[in-house]
């Protein structure tokens, strides 16, 4: 249309009589004449669906005659109560049926329940089920209907019931596995580490059928560790396990200072032991500290301060 | 609340039966603007409502298609017992059930005095004699309010009996509420409902009591929107504002099991005995319009 009441308005010039006189080519070549974003696809506004903008809400509680549908409709939080009511009609039937057992003579046990995968609704989530607010107050009470439930020795029976408000949660395995035993071309079984101190990276190849020999760069660890801290160091996982004359170890360190390579090679024989040794016994290096990273590092120096941590000296005056 | 019924029972003898039955027979199912209308003018200006005689032609023309109307409504008012609310229990029953056993002598309430009929050990015993009267009259209105096909609620405070509550409720297709009281429910329900709701026509108070050992708000509550109750009133309670108090014991399983018993029967029975009626009306009207063709009619259902 623009173009059209432009087109009149250049009928007046001799050379643009073309356009006037119309035509779809013409039209569009005047087109750059009048730039409109309005009509162009890409200026439609983009819209959200209806059902993300207008939430399921409560349609209208009560008929024709004005009777309302819910029998708890007067209590204001109907689907809340009704949940209330439900739940609490389950454990009545579920205490029934353990008087029935017990008066039939049979013991009741409960075997326990691993939970750990598994976990109650959200308040939220309970929410948007509900279709109705929530408070604080209402849901942990429901939560703890819903505990007294499952502490029933005979809840099984209303397991479906309780699986609608439970959820399960990935659990994160660690790692497990353990690295299995390679072997070289003697037959002799070995293993490797690797470990990290500080600034320290070590690698470490342990050796079966060994008499306790440590070699660190080439260097024998008498040579390479002079300070007797450094060497207990060295042998405490050897130590941990009672192996300490039937492994040999070579490794490799860079970085850091003297303590630090220590700790990094403790790490990585550490590591490396654990395919020699049964899953219990790892358990227990795991527990002991032999297997965690340090995650100690350098704290960096402030300004204001002369260090990390020191104060510069305070003066009163 | 009894002079309603008493004045609707007089109203279809006399000669303006269409301004005021029509009013009554519209009240019970009309949402709660035109409800509201009868009952407070009703009470501020009771002889505006008597009905004026009107032209005969006019009355004849109006009456005619709501004369079955009135029957339905009309004829159980002219009963004293037309639910025969007196053969559902005895006074046995209630002697087993333990209505009689109030609470101690130090928890009785000066008004319930009348209803007491001795003390035994410092423990009130109510007089069943008296107990009786007032289970009727209580159960006949509950029956009548049912059969105008009035919305009730039960209401309950007493943890121990709530779930019982419900289910009887939800069994005989009425409403309940034992939980939390929100202070506007009935004083204030267009707002926190929404326009166009219809209030209860009764409520039945299983525990006139709340957790504090407090009158419950929703006798005051339903008495300022004059809504009529019935209510179990125990030797510690204020029979008050209630209606139609039963003196009873409200803590004993037996005893709330027979009331809600009791109330479940009378409620269902009152249901379908309007049902049967008005099946019996409309066989009724069909054999009637049958018969007033000139054409040979089609055979009866």
């Amino acid at each position: 249309m623009a173009v059209v009441a432009a087109g009149r308005v250049l009928r007046l010039g001799g050379r643009w009589s073309a356009a006037a006189s119309g035509g779809p080519s013409a039209q569009r070549a005047i087109a750059y004449l009048f730039p409109s974003g309005l009509f162009d696809k890409r200026a439609r506004p983009m819209m959200k669906h209806p059902s993300e903008i207008f939430p399921e809400q409560r349609k209208i509680q009560w008929g024709e005659d004005g009777r309302p549908f819910h029998f708890l409709f007067y209590t204001g939080k109907q689907s809340y109560y009704s949940l209330m009511h439900e739940t609490y009609e389950k454990l009545l039937n579920v205490q029934k049926h353990q008087d029935q057992l017990v008066a039939q003579g049979f013991s009741l046990q409960k075997e326990k329940k691993n939970l750990v995968g598994s976990r109650w609704l959200t308040k939220t989530e309970l929410e948007g089920m509900l279709l109705e607010k929530l408070s604080d107050d209402d849901y942990s009470r429901f939560i703890r209907l819903l505990e007294k439930l499952m502490t029933l020795p005979c809840s099984d029976i209303e397991e479906n019931y309780i699986k609608k408000f439970s959820k399960e949660i990935a659990v994160q395995l660690q790692k497990v596995s353990t690295e299995p035993l390679k072997y070289d071309e003697q037959g002799v079984a070995f293993s490797t580490g690797e470990g990290v101190r500080k600034t320290s990276r070590a690698t470490a190849v342990v050796y079966d059928n060994g008499t306790g020999k440590i070699t660190v760069n080439g260097i024998d660890i008498l040579r390479y560790f002079p300070v007797l801290q450094d060497r207990e160091q060295l042998l405490f996982p050897f130590q941990f396990l009672d192996r300490v004359g039937k492994h040999d170890a070579i490794c490799t360190v860079s970085g850091g200072g003297r303590s630090s390579q220590a700790g990094a090679i403790r790490l990585a024989t550490a590591k490396a032991l654990r395919s020699f040794v049964t899953e219990t016994e790892v358990e227990f290096m795991r527990q002991a500290g032999l297997l965690t990273v340090d995650p100690r590092v350098r704290e960096r120096k402030k300004p204001g301060q002369e260090g990390a941590r020191r104060k510069f000296t305070w003066k009163k005056r | 609340m009894r002079g309603r019924r008493g004045r609707a029972a007089a109203l279809p003898g006399s000669g303006g039966g269409r301004g005021g039955s029509g009013k009554f027979g519209s009240s019970s199912s009309s949402s709660a603007t035109e409800m509201a209308v009868p009952r407070i003018l009703r009470a501020a200006a009771p002889r505006l409502y008597s009905g004026l005689p009107a032209p005969a032609a006019l009355t004849a023309a109006a009456a005619r298609p709501r004369d079955p109307e009135d029957k339905l409504l009309a004829e159980p008012l002219r009963h004293p017992d037309f639910f025969k609310v007196k053969n559902l229990f005895t006074l046995k029953d209630l002697f087993d059930a333990r209505v009689h056993l109030g609470h101690k002598k130090g928890c009785r309430h000066q008004f319930m005095k009348p209803y007491i009929f001795g003390c035994r050990l410092d423990q009130d015993i109510i007089d069943l004699d008296q107990t009786m009267q007032h289970l009727q009259l209580a159960l006949n209105f509950t029956a009548h309010v049912a059969y105008r096909k009035g919305i009730i609620l039960f209401v309950s405070r007493n943890r121990q009996f709530c779930h019982l509550v419900e289910s009887t409720a939800r069994e005989c297709g009425e409403y309940a509420h034992t939980r939390y009281w929100q202070g506007g429910l009935l004083t204030n329900a267009h707002i926190q409902f929404g326009p166009g709701i219809r209030l209860p026509d009764l409520l039945i108070f299983l525990s006139s009591l709340n957790n504090v050992f407090e009158p419950h708000v929703a006798i005051r509550d339903a008495a300022k929107m004059n809504i009529p109750t019935v209510g179990v009133v125990d030797t510690n309670c204020n029979p008050c504002l209630i209606t139609y108090p039963i003196p009873g014991n409200d803590d004993s399983p037996t005893a709330m099991e027979l009331y809600c018993k009791l109330f479940k029967m009378t409620i269902i029975h009152a249901k379908n005995k309007r049902k049967q009626i008005e099946v019996f009306q409309e066989l009724q009207s069909r054999q009637k319009g049958d018969t007033s063709r000139p054409v040979v009619a089609e055979g009866q259902a």
